[in-house]
């Protein structure tokens, strides 16, 4: 079984408050720490689990983004997973998803899969359109907000999170997957991990080798536009107290006050 | 150009879901609004869509969409889409609605923009509004000719009236292809939970990590119960598996509103800020001063959680009584 997982280098979001650089319009990725985004450690641990127990199947890691990236991928390898794909190229900069998915669509079209795993979301931009889209690109069913997955001969089962619970659905192979953000706990890369990834194999693809044309990526594909960028309006600054043995009567008074109580 | 604003209205047990309604209404302020129904019951419904705004109602009552929402209705919409060229397609966030919107933008060359909390056309231009990250807000468009999708934020909205409106009915016949049904529900587990629903509690008590461990959660669902309210959950608790999916609030769980949102030993991760920061009033307990959530907090107790609840509850019983 070829599983291609798709993951992302993203700003860290715990020590990073997200900031648009006014003159591209863009989030800034540039002077802030990257990390490999920790929902995709979730969605790659997951392939690498699947992969373990069926035997005889392979884990590719494929991501679209700088050279910056590949320290994602790196860390994507010292975890287990067996190579990696890399689609770097000037032209994606301001991709949207819509791009952003024909992109890693073609990439997987060339390279051939039986599962492609995503997650629900990323951390930074979350528009959550990419692993659907990708799936309409190669004309596959799409599993999405798995947080389990079997694979039985030629068909993918998950258990899928709904607002009420879960409901277990099944498709045919190949099939694209979204794994739930946190449903796997993310493998610890070892020092051996580590080493051995520098030996994997990692392969390196421009827009033109995969048949795409420039106009079709990139800020000149992109089909929005952001018009302006604001302040968002912050929160009047409450009133913040050390507990001296009386914040139950505080907070009490204060729903009082609000007629909470 | 037209201003015709389709909203796909979910239903579940039959019903339309409320964040399709919320939709429905802005939508009905903005332009000519009109809902598409699909499945069992849709031409039930159809006609009492005009109270929420719509104009026009296209109604396929069939099952098939009962079964598994997406494939079929993507098929449905992009042929619809095609046919009347609409100016926006407005949807809310759902699992479902997502899941579609992402396979339309494909399948129909369509712009789409996400996460928006509001929208307003300036001339002929739609002017959507989106937050991004904690502190920027973006103004975003579409600036092709013919349909875009635009995806709301939970909660952006609330439901509007409007009186005595019929709408036109447009009856959808006609089957699906074998890709349409390519995905087969083979069951369906319903999680219960207690208490009023957390999209509809106008109180939500919360708690994080802080509480050091599942068995202490219960002090949370006591001050919940005291104050009429339901008990939340950060993921980082949800994933340790104190409690179910269900509970979980923010970014990747639920989105609330409520008038009051008191947070418990819990950090105010981005994420988690995501699906609770629209609350009216918020109270925070935390050990550490410098802990996030007290960035948005109105008034906050930096303390122990685990002392602070139960003389809160025992509190609150004693001026309810
Ligand atoms: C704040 C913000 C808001 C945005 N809003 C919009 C919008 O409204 N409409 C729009 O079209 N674009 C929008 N974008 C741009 C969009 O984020 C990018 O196009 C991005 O490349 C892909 O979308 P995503 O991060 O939202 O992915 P999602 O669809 O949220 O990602 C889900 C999963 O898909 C896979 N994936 C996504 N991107 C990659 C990649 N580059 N390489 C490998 N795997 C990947 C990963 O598994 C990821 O976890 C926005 C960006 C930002 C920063
Ligand atoms: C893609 C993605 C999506 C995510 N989606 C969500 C989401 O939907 N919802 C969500 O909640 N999180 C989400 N997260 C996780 C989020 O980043 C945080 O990790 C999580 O919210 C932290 O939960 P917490 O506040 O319970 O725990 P922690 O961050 O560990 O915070 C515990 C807090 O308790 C305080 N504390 C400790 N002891 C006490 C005590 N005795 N009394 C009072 N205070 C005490 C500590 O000072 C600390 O501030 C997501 C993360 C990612 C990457």
């Amino acid at each position: 079984m070829k599983i291609i997982v798709c993951i992302k280098q993203v700003p860290d979001p715990n020590t990073t408050v997200s900031k648009i650089d006014p003159n591209t319009k863009r989030l800034v990725r540039t002077g802030v720490s990257l990390v490999l985004d920790p929902g995709d450690e979730s969605t790659i641990s997951a392939a690498i689990k699947l992969r373990d127990t069926l035997g005889g199947s392979e884990v590719i890691a494929l991501s679209m983004g700088p050279e910056s990236a590949q320290d994602g991928m790196r860390r994507a390898l010292a975890m287990g997973a067996d190579r990696a794909i890399l689609i770097t190229d000037p032209t994606l900069a301001g991709s949207d998803a819509l791009a952003t998915a024909r992109v890693l669509a073609s990439a997987i079209q060339k390279e051939g899969a039986d599962l492609v795993f995503c997650s629900t979301e990323s951390t930074d931009g979350y528009t959550g359109m990419v692993p659907g889209a990708i799936a309409e690109f190669l004309g596959l069913p799409q599993l999405t907000f798995a947080r389990e997955i079997q694979v039985e001969g030629q068909k993918a089962i998950i258990k899928r999170v709904v607002p009420t619970g879960y409901k277990t659905i099944e498709s045919s192979l190949p099939a694209v997957v979204t794994i739930a953000s946190g449903s796997f706990e993310a493998i610890y890369p070892t020092m051996k991990g580590i080493m051995g990834a520098k030996k994997k194999p990692f392969t390196r693809l421009t827009v033109a080798e995969l048949g795409l044309e420039a106009t079709q990526v990139g800020e000149a594909g992109a089909r929005e536009r952001v018009l302006a960028v604001g302040q968002a309006e912050a929160r009047a600054a409450g009133q913040i107290v050390k507990d001296d043995g009386s914040a139950a009567q505080r907070i009490a008074d204060f729903l009082q006050r609000y007629q909470l109580l | 150009m037209s201003n015709i604003i389709w909203v796909l209205v979910e239903l579940e047990n039959g019903q339309p879901v409320r964040s399709t309604l919320e939709v429905l209404g802005k939508a009905a302020k903005l332009g000519r609004a009109e809902a598409i129904v699909l499945g069992a019951g849709a031409a039930a419904i159809a006609p009492t869509l005009g109270a929420y705004g719509a104009e026009k109602v296209y109604a396929h009552d069939d099952a098939t969409y009962d079964n598994y929402l997406t494939l079929p209705a993507v098929e449905t919409l992009s042929t619809l889409i095609n046919e009347h060229q609409p100016r926006l397609l407005l949807l809310a966030t759902t699992y479902d609605l997502r899941d579609i919107a992402a396979r339309l933008m494909v399948r129909n060359n369509l712009g789409l923009i996400t996460d928006a909390t509001d929208l307003a056309f300036e001339g002929e231009e739609i002017r959507v509004t989106v937050p991004w990250g904690g502190e920027n807000v973006v103004t975003a468009t579409h600036p092709y000719q013919g349909p875009g999708i635009v995806l709301t934020r939970p909660k952006a909205f609330s439901i509007e009236q409007f009186e005595g409106r019929t709408p036109e009915i447009e009856t959808l016949n006609g089957g699906f292809s074998a890709e349409a049904q390519a995905i087969k529900v083979i069951d369906s587990v319903e999680v219960a939970s207690e208490g009023p629903a957390l999209e509809d509690a106008s109180v939500i008590v919360s708690g994080g990590r802080g509480l050091g461990k599942a068995e202490n959660y219960h002090l949370v669902e006591e001050l919940a119960a005291a104050l009429g309210g339901a008990p939340g959950a950060t993921r980082a608790i949800v994933d340790a598996g104190w409690l179910p999916y269900s509970y979980q609030i923010g970014q990747t769980g639920k989105t609330v509103k409520p008038t009051l949102y008191v947070a418990a030993g819990i950090s105010g991760a981005i994420q988690h800020l995501a699906g609770m920061k629209g609350a009216k009033y918020i109270v925070a307990i935390n050990k550490d001063e410098n802990a996030p959530i007290f960035s948005v907090a109105d008034l906050g107790i930096v303390g122990d959680a685990l002392t602070i609840l139960p003389q809160l509850t025992a509190e609150v019983k004693r001026r309810k009584a």
